[in-house]
């Protein structure tokens, strides 16, 4: 049973944030879920889908945020609460259709999850979405600990419909990936078909019609429309400045007044703790983030001088406090604002309890309590020479690995300067040296593909370079269809490489419109990449990774023809795929007498360049060994070694 | 109901290994066993990208209080398990003190830089001799080799929390473990977890 609908109510479980969200929707009875997999989103779909069938929700993966964004307020619509769930880039992808939606509003109440990640833990950027509530003026909430995360989810609910209007929650990493005890309230009941009222769309009455006229945004409705959504903005306003979920902790009159969120509560918590400041420091967590609860926050400022906003992501709150004091007026006297823009926090990265604390230290001018100085010095020696370096990356048996090696390897022989623009997904590591840093670009999904579409114009301008671009199968249906159109009615000349590996990886191997299943595991049909780009006239050619010398001669063939957009697809299932997960394929095995080593003239091209986890490199005996827990017999070192000292047996 | 008393409160520990080597199960595993005897316990993990053959660490804070920092304070750790040795030294570095205690798998897992020459492993014993530089005590123990006898590499870290129950001093006995991990895992693979456990909690003493 799913950890998501065992507990009954009052009984406390250990979630998961991510799960407490799902909870918390599930509470609150939602029906219609969708979005994109994304680090540190994905689990919340991941667990809804699995007890969609049981719960009767409808819950997807969608080809991307904006679809995905669709789908939930389509539920909205049809009066049914819906949920949208991505990472911080994903809202980026959805931001066009957000922007109209907040326009026009919502009806059954609508979340749009947003969960971020500061510091880049598992993304390439520190991407803070909470300024889309600012510039689209629509109400902004951040759980402070698991049970607010399950707690405000399904208030979120109630408040969307309140307001008729999406309500944004944000997440982060910390919350979102972290654990904690949660009191549970009671699981969601199955409504469908239990003499609920049927979904439908109501559409018979005016534009200004709220809950039954047609959805339409239109450039005669625009004023209205704005007014009616700042008029919801005021009524959230004024729900806020009485918002259980906003709280303080301290002293009536504080010598210095933190202003929090989110997992940075936590944080401070922890900071005035070690302290021992709790009495000297007063705490204001605040839940609902935007729009500010003015008289709420009027009460605190005036009563402390130096107020410290301590936050993840950018200066969002920082700012906003400084603007609303402004906006209150000389009566709230003068202040001493700190955080992430004078100093006291650093401007990036992720917070955590000690840089608190040493803020804290900063602005009251205390020494901050430091580990041992001398224990620090000796573990920051050993962990140099006792901790070798472990960079990321692909797993052993990874079809990237061998991708990468043939693209390497077919552009040195080119020998024309040829490159490859990169995209996202666990194949972005090929900018590093588990990719034998191929990739010279890489920046948003299905941007390697638009970016290589511009470099293949270039010829008159004395570009002779060839260009290539990679996409995973997911990103392909994401966002490179677009970009690929685009290269091929405009006659760019490039080569796309689909690393095809039959599911989303990187994020926890999710389905995608390539694949035959929905979220939960039910079948659908599975459109197939070559047969889109075939309807493109694009020249398709399929390729497996594992075959190098022979995919690699397709490779050059293609790198040969000028002109146009030609599509490889290196087609082998991710090794973490339920299909081959713990499934061997052969038994490696190094012949010691045949393995010449450092006399072999390979220079180690197993080992060295290679690099797979799954080989060891003994510096005593001077050989290559395999590492027998590790590798997950995919069989493609045999290709590489020059003397054919790797040999493979296939598994009985 | 309110939980026994711990010696530290909280009370910090670090589970840290490579990605695949079962960590985020063993954290939770033992939230489970002590949210069950009501505790409060905070869980911080970075898994994802990070998770790809790289580093990964879960902060447990256990308490009888209330929730805590998903991210310890540096140098507070009271425990640390590596389930894979060199990873201990990164941990200690920035978590460590001198009062800490460690127990520590035997089998290396060798990073990239490792594998390709750039960097050299630590031998077994330098390890165990920076080890007793850097803890107040700290105990080997060979799971991963244990681990492959049972039939499964990955059941190193169940052997581990049976380790670290004859070891701390926090209530994760064989029966609550049992009851968790029966709510955990398939029927199937629930007498080799068992068995597990059971081989880690007579692996060590505390003498």
């Amino acid at each position: 049973m799913s950890i998501v609908t065992c507990g009954a109510k009052g009984e406390t479980a250990l979630l998961m944030g991510n799960d407490a969200i799902a909870r918390g929707a599930l509470e609150a009875g939602v029906r219609v879920v969708a979005g994109y997999p994304g680090t540190p989103s994905s689990e919340i779909i991941q667990t809804l889908a699995g007890v969609a069938s049981e719960q009767g929700l409808y819950v997807e993966w969608s080809a991307n945020e904006k679809v995905g964004l669709e789908v939930a307020a389509a539920g909205s619509f049809a009066q049914l609460r819906s949920m949208a769930v991505m990472k911080q880039v994903g809202v980026n992808v959805a931001s066009d259709f957000l922007l109209h939606l907040t326009e026009c509003g919502t009806r059954a109440g609508m979340v749009l999850v947003s969960c971020e990640d500061p510091g880049g833990l598992s993304s390439t950027n520190e991407g803070d979405s909470r300024h889309y509530a600012k510039m689209m003026e629509f109400p902004l909430v951040e759980p402070g600990d698991f049970q607010e995360a399950k707690d405000m989810t399904a208030w979120c609910f109630e408040l969307s419909e309140k307001l008729r209007n999406l309500v944004m929650l944000r997440s982060v990493t910390r919350m979102s990936h972290a654990s904690g005890n949660v009191v549970l309230g009671e699981p969601g009941s199955n409504l469908m078909g239990s003499g609920s009222s049927p979904a439908r769309f109501q559409f018979d009455g005016d534009f200004m019609d709220q809950m039954g006229g047609p959805v339409v945004t239109f450039p005669g409705m625009v004023d209205p429309m704005h007014r009616r959504q700042l008029e919801k903005l005021a009524l959230a306003r004024e729900i806020f400045e009485t918002s259980p979920f906003n709280t303080y902790t301290g002293p009536g009159d504080p010598e210095l007044l933190i202003i929090t969120s989110s997992a940075a509560w936590l944080y401070a918590r922890e900071a005035l703790s070690l302290m021992g400041l709790e009495e000297q420091v007063g705490l204001l967590k605040l839940g609902t983030t935007w729009p500010l609860p003015p008289r709420l926050l009027a009460g605190h400022l005036q009563a402390s001088e130096k107020i410290f906003i301590i936050e993840e992501g950018t200066p969002f709150l920082e700012d906003n406090v400084k603007v609303l004091w402004a906006e209150l007026g000389p009566e709230m006297g003068t202040k001493r604002f700190f955080g992430r823009k004078n100093g006291p926090l650093p401007p990036t990265n992720e917070l955590n309890p000690d840089l608190v604390a040493r803020g804290l230290a900063e602005i009251l001018g205390l020494t901050a309590s430091a580990p041992d100085q001398t224990y620090s010095e000796r573990a920051g020696k050993l962990a140099e020479s006792h901790a070798p370096f472990r960079a990321m990356t692909f797993c052993p048996g990874c079809p990237h690995r061998a991708s990468y090696w043939i693209i390497n390897s077919a552009l040195k022989q080119d020998n024309r300067d040829g490159f490859v623009c990169g995209d996202i997904g666990c194949y972005t590591m090929g900018a590093i040296s588990c990719g034998f840093n191929t990739l010279k670009t890489s920046h948003a999904m299905g941007s390697g593909t638009g970016l290589a579409s511009g470099f293949g114009k270039f010829n008159p301008f004395g570009f002779d370079q060839p260009v290539m671009a990679v996409s995973g199968d997911s990103t392909f249906f994401h966002a490179v269809m677009p970009a690929l159109v685009n290269a091929v009615h405009n006659q760019a000349d490039m080569i796309l490489v689909v690393v095809d590996n039959s599911g989303t990886a990187m994020t926890g191997f999710q389905p995608h419109p390539g694949t035959l299943t929905d979220a939960g595991g039910g079948a659908l049909p599975a459109l197939d990449i070559a047969r889109i780009c075939e309807a493109m006239d694009i020249q398709v050619v399929i390729a497996d990774p594992f075959e190098m010398g022979a995919t690699e001669k397709i490779l050059l063939d293609l790198l040969d023809e000028a002109g146009g957009v030609r599509v490889l697809i290196l087609r082998q299932a991710c090794a973490l795929s339920p299909e081959k997960k713990g499934k061997r394929l052969f038994d490696m095995a190094v012949d010691e007498a045949a393995c010449l080593a450092e006399d072999c003239g390979c220079n180690r091209l197993c080992t060295r360049i290679f690099g797979c986890p799954g080989l060891i490199w003994d510096p005593e005996a001077k050989k290559t060994r395999i590492d027998e827990v590790i590798c997950v017999g995919c069989g493609v070192c045999a290709s590489i070694c020059p003397t054919g000292a790797i040999s493979k047996k296939e598994v009985a | 109901m309110t939980a026994p008393q711990l010696p530290f409160d909280p009370y910090n520990l670090i589970i840290t290994g490579v990605g695949g080597q079962g960590n985020v199960l063993a954290s939770r595993l033992m939230g489970r066993m002590l949210v069950a005897q009501d505790y409060h316990i905070t869980i911080g993990e970075t898994f994802g990208a990070s998770q790809r053959g790289g580093s990964v660490m879960s902060h447990l804070r256990i308490s009888t209080q209330s929730a805590w920092s998903p991210q310890i304070p540096r140098g507070r750790a009271h425990m640390v398990i590596a389930i894979e040795p060199s990873e201990t030294f990164r941990v200690l570095a920035a978590y460590g003190n001198p009062e800490v205690q460690v127990i520590w798998n035997t089998r290396p897992i060798h990073p990239i830089s490792v594998i390709t020459g750039q960097a050299v492993y630590p031998s077994r014993e330098e390890i165990s001799r920076g080890l007793t530089e850097l803890s107040a005590r700290h105990w080997p123990l060979d799971a991963t080799d244990q681990a492959q006898i049972m039939g499964n590499p990955i059941l190193g870290n169940i052997i581990m929390v049976g380790a670290l129950s004859t070891i701390s001093e926090l209530p994760l006995g064989p029966d609550i473990f049992e009851k968790a991990i029966r709510e955990m895992m398939p029927p199937a693979k629930v007498p080799v977890n068992l068995e597990a456990f059971s081989w880690g909690r007579g692996a060590l003493t505390v003498k």
